[in-house]
């Protein structure tokens, strides 16, 4: 995907209790799934399991349609590195909304 | 090959180089955009033969955005746009234009500046059209980041305004939307929010509007979670004889990012403004 050329890092995404690390290498996805112990990552994006599965909806609602929208709404939490996360915004958007046409 | 009926001009207004497009003959309709883009966005109202065989549509490019110049010393200074500043820039251009009585239609930013317009000039207007209207917006994120160094703006930018959208409005024009907002200059869109996120609250102050000598016409996407439904009713029932109107499956730039979708909501508030 275009938007990840260049993006060499590793981010933590949480659904609920279940944790996850999206390693990207040149816009190459690469995910596992934890629970990890001391392992790093640049940005986490943390939400509710039922915030996720409403982001994922094939045609989401009004206010879970984007990782903004759940950012507006408190639903989510974003840690680490800000400045890596914007910078990769577009990129780490269509990633996390990609499970909707899975 | 085709050859739209918009044209585009500069017009000198004070020391600013203003890039204006106009379609049209009849009641002027001034059209503003929203924060860090331009006014390509109004491009299927300037096309819609239906409504510019009565209405001169014109949009003009705020200075800093799009084709208008940014003012001499731009270099030195952080570009912040500020309610009176919005406002001052409008009437302006209406005088220097010479539009007499036109209708004002903003989206976003513009949705929120013609609340004021409502306050200030309501006899000047004759009606105010709000798309994505709120009286106001708390930060949720920090704006600091789309004019950062080490973050590129076009795309930031570009990312923030692609979520505001509906999933449901087409990619073509979705990703042209966005497409604008990657063109936009280091740090405008960021001056903009300053006025939609910290100057330019406009709560306390709606109360007061008449919608008896100006009418006060709010379309809002669904989709928008920038200025939502709620938002806008929340403005709806502060100000009495507002029409508002819902617009099912769009987001937060009707206009362009679903031009026929939002069209069908626009023509019949034309309609009405110019048999009133």
């Amino acid at each position: 995907m275009r938007w990840g050329r260049g993006m060499n890092e590793t981010f933590m995404l949480q659904v609920g209790d279940e944790q996850y690390l999206l390693k990207v290498t040149d816009g190459k996805l690469a995910l596992e799934k934890g629970p990890f112990v001391m392992r790093s990552w640049r940005f986490a994006i943390r939400a509710s399991r039922e915030s996720w599965e409403k982001f994922w909806q094939k045609t989401p609602a009004p206010g879970w349609h984007d990782l903004f929208a759940l950012l507006r709404r408190g639903d989510v939490r974003f840690e680490g590195d800000q400045r890596v996360l914007m910078a990769y915004l577009m990129y780490v958007k269509l990633v996390l909304a990609a499970p909707r046409d899975a | 090959m085709k050859i739209e009926p918009i044209t585009g001009r500069y017009a000198h207004i004070g020391n600013a180089r203003v890039y204006f497009e106009e379609a049209g003959r009849g009641i002027p309709l001034v059209c503003l955009h929203t924060a860090g883009s331009d006014g390509r966005q109004y491009r299927a109202v300037l096309n819609d033969s239906s409504i510019t065989k009565s209405y001169r549509v014109i949009a003009f490019d705020m200075p800093w955005h799009g084709k208008s110049s940014p003012p001499a010393g731009w270099e030195q200074e952080d570009y912040r746009l500020t309610t009176g500043a919005y406002t001052g820039m409008i009437m302006e251009f209406i005088r220097e234009m010479g539009l007499e009585r036109p209708v004002v239609m903003g989206c976003s930013i513009g949705g929120r500046i013609v609340l004021d317009l409502a306050l200030k000039h309501a006899r000047e207007l004759r009606a105010l059209i709000g798309l994505q209207s709120g009286a106001f917006v708390e930060r949720y994120y920090d704006a600091a980041w789309l004019d950062h160094p080490e973050v590129h703006g076009g795309r930031a930018c570009g990312a923030v305004a692609y979520g505001l959208m509906s999933p449901l409005s087409p990619e073509k024009e979705r990703w042209e939307t966005v497409w604008h907002y990657m063109q936009g200059g280091p740090g405008v869109f960021t001056g903009d929010l300053y006025f939609y996120q910290v100057e330019g609250d406009i709560r306390s102050r709606i109360g007061a509007i008449d919608t008896s000598i100006c009418p006060l016409y709010l379309l809002t996407g669904e989709y928008d979670y920038s200025a939502s439904p709620r938002d806008t009713e929340a403005v709806a029932a502060r100000v009495k004889g507002a029409k508002m109107t819902v617009m099912k499956g769009l987001g937060h730039f009707p206009m362009s990012e679903n031009p026929e979708a939002f069209l069908g909501y626009l023509r019949p508030v034309l309609e009405e403004i110019r048999r009133a």
